[in-house]
């Protein structure tokens, strides 16, 4: 079917049957899993929309901006301050790779037994399917763990790459090591863009991300309530929109979305019944369009209260602090704020433990169900300590290790409705 | 239709269990291979069941909720049936072994017969029911007899492979290199046990333990399991009827 996008995808270089094929079964799956859903609220129509225009306005917006001679940086990592690329007036987007599509195309590249997350991204870009990866003047990678360390390098022969060292301890030397790469990001950044990042862009581009985390820690306030008024499919949906779509319009819409669900909470409303057992997702990264887990959670008769991952809470716990005037104490700020990402990549990694625990217990939840990617060491290894932090603090957890097909779903459902049977 | 009558059926990757309780008591059962078909077979296995209450568990559980439409179905997980099942034919129970045709699984049970833990298997058959049946069939030996075949293998060989192809490939090259066949089988069950010993230490692995599933027939598993933990182990007379048992139980709770 014709689109009026056919000829931004063609000068994009996509490959056009591959894509509306991708298209196509994106729709079906959101239609399955999102506007199946009983009782939505009115601002998820936001949703809706920005997710059926994910390919079409959302990079006609970007294809616009670069007409105007703004740049665009794509990430993939959480760490990859992505408050130097707005003070330098470029769009950042985080790219997703969530889905199976290119896998096979991958796999010509890689082993086989890489996480799916890293299969996704080499193999959008390989199958020619993401425009947001083909509109990207930089892709940020970083040294987080070794699968995507080394996928960057051959990523680096399809696309231009920049690495970003991340450490891996959190001693005094390590943050020397990340405010020198810090630095080096801006300089980068500046050089792309041929804009220098001032004391007064980098200000305003804190608060506007900080607006960002403030809205979507609001909106995990009230998720939290007594009878649960929005899925958790729809609250990770926004998690996952908030990294591509325009930051002051997302802001915006989820504000609206919060005075909606404010007022669903204050009226006792809930989506789902108040015996539902309330649990909590915590581990990999669940990038669009990766429900699969949720869904199978939410329609076993549970409801998802609190994801512990990047695409969550682990992206908003921190903010930048604001009280710095001078560019180098923003600087700082930005390496303090960073540095306190619990990343498993991480050793030791004690923190994570904690706020697990502390989130589990503010959350009040029934258990939680640890989500690891198949052949993800840092999350797998974890996982053990994770159960243990969770058994000591009394609370059950179920682990489950699985990737991006659909041939497990039969066993994943028998798994969480066993661990519901059991926290009931 | 009986109003006192609930019936629970198990359907697995290999066989289809039905058992019948009245008042709390066993009065029926029966069983099927599940075949390609197994929505047929049950329903030759439903076709004269007075239960007006039917409780389905296993994978095929959510098949039996939607195509059941004469009587009322309710569905429970494997895990909590075998848990239910196990109460009723080893009250002390506090660990249960089951191993079926597709799946492994072990759940801890606490003092009052509740689920604490547990644990399955992955996607691969590895240490499944599957595993065996795949290795008795390149053994040419009915699957029946593999275990007491394997029992009198004299000499215990390692083979380290679990993935049910790479174990294949490797029974295949030590008989090319004269290897008894039932050395090997042997060797196959003591790779198997080995794997599910671990899955049991990893829930902490409890007494006494309660082994139900087609698998627990299988002399040289039960020897070798015995063997491996240091304990004995409890197997039911009927030991593939505990799921099937546990969900009719389930269905007299919900009553
Ligand atoms: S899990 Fe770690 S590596 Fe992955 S996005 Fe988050 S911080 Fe980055
Ligand atoms: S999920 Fe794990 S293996 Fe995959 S990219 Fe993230 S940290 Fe690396």
């Amino acid at each position: 079917m014709p689109t009026p996008y056919d000829e931004m995808w063609e000068k994009l270089n996509l490959d056009l049957e591959a894509h509306e094929g991708l298209l196509t079964v994106l729709g079906k799956f959101y239609g399955d899993i999102y506007l199946s859903q009983e009782g939505r609220l009115q601002g998820t129509e936001y949703l809706d929309f920005v997710l059926s225009e994910v390919h079409g306005l959302r990079i006609k917006e970007l294809q616009d901006a670069k007409a105007a001679g703004r740049k665009v940086i794509g990430a993939f990592c959480v760490f990859v301050p992505e408050e130097l690329v707005l003070a330098a007036d470029a769009v950042c987007v985080g790219l997703c790779a969530g889905a199976e599509v290119g896998s096979e195309a991958a796999e010509q590249v890689l082993p086989r037994n890489t996480c799916a997350l890293i299969k996704s991204f080499v193999g959008f870009k390989l199958a020619r399917l993401c425009p947001f990866i083909e509109s990207c003047d930089l892709v940020v990678g970083e040294t987080t763990c070794d699968g995507k360390k080394k996928a960057y390098e051959i990523f680096a022969d399809y696309a231009p790459v920049y690495v970003m060292e991340i450490p891996q301890m959190k001693n005094a030397c390590d943050r020397d090591l990340w405010k020198a790469e810090m630095l080096r990001f801006k300089a980068k950044i500046e050089e792309v863009t041929g804009q220098a990042i001032t004391a007064v862009k980098l200000k305003e581009a804190i608060k506007l991300v900080n607006a960002r985390r403030r809205m979507l820690r609001r909106l995990n306030r009230l998720r939290a309530a007594v009878p649960v008024p929005i899925s958790g499919r729809d609250v990770l949906l926004v998690n996952q929109i908030s990294f591509y779509d325009d930051p002051v319009r997302f802001t915006k819409k989820i504000d609206e979305l919060c005075d909606e669900l404010e007022a669903k909470v204050i009226s006792g409303q809930g989506v789902a019944p108040l015996d539902a057992p309330r649990l909590m997702l915590s581990g990999c990264p669940m990038a669009v369009p990766n429900w699969k887990v949720p869904y199978i959670i939410e329609s076993s008769g549970a409801v998802v209260v609190g994801e512990e991952s990047c695409i969550g809470a682990r992206n908003t716990r921190d903010l930048v602090d604001e009280g710095a005037e001078t560019l180098d104490a923003m600087l700082d700020a930005l390496v303090d704020r960073y540095m306190k990402i619990d990343c498993a990549c991480f050793t030791p990694n004690a923190e994570r433990l904690d706020h697990i625990v502390a989130m589990a217990r503010d959350l009040q939840v029934a258990g939680v169900i640890h989500y690891g990617l198949s052949f993800c060491q840092p999350y797998a290894i974890e996982s053990f300590k994770v159960g243990k932090a969770l058994e000591a603090a009394k609370i059950p957890m179920l682990a489950i290790e699985t990737d991006y097909s659909m041939e497990d779903v039969g066993q994943l459902k028998t798994r969480v409705e066993a661990f519901l049977e059991m926290v009931r | 239709m009986n109003n006192n009558l609930v019936a629970g059926l198990d359907v697995g990757s290999r066989s289809i269990e039905l058992v019948v309780l009245e008042g709390g008591q066993l009065v029926d059962w029966a069983r099927l291979p599940t075949t390609f078909d197994p929505l047929a077979q049950c329903q030759r296995l439903l076709k004269n069941l007075k239960a007006r209450k039917l409780v389905a568990t296993g994978y095929g559980r959510k098949l039996m909720q939607e195509k059941v439409t004469d009587r009322e179905v309710i569905t429970v997980t494997e895990i909590q049936a075998y848990a239910l099942g196990a109460g009723q034919v080893c009250p002390e129970a506090r660990t249960v072994l089951d191993i079926g045709g597709q799946d492994t699984k072990v759940i801890a049970l606490d003092a009052e017969g509740r689920v604490t833990k547990f644990e399955m298997n992955d996607r691969c058959a590895a240490g499944t029911g599957k595993f065996l049946e795949f290795m008795a069939a390149a053994l040419q030996i009915p699957l029946e007899e593999f275990g007491a075949f394997a029992r009198q293998g004299d000499r215990r060989i390692q083979i380290s492979s679990m993935c049910t192809v790479f174990a294949e490939s490797e029974a295949t090259s030590l008989m090319a290199r004269g290897e008894s066949a039932a050395n090997i089988a042997l060797g196959l069950h003591l790779a198997m046990v080995q794997r599910t010993a671990a899955m049991i230490r990893r829930v902490g692995g409890r007494v006494p333990l309660l082994f139900a599933g087609g698998v627990a027939h299988n002399p040289c598993v039960r020897a070798l399991l015995e063997e491996s933990l240091g304990h004995g182990l409890f197997v039911p007379p009927e030991p593939d009827l505990v799921g099937a048992w546990g969900a009719a139980l389930y269905g007299r709770k919900k009553c």
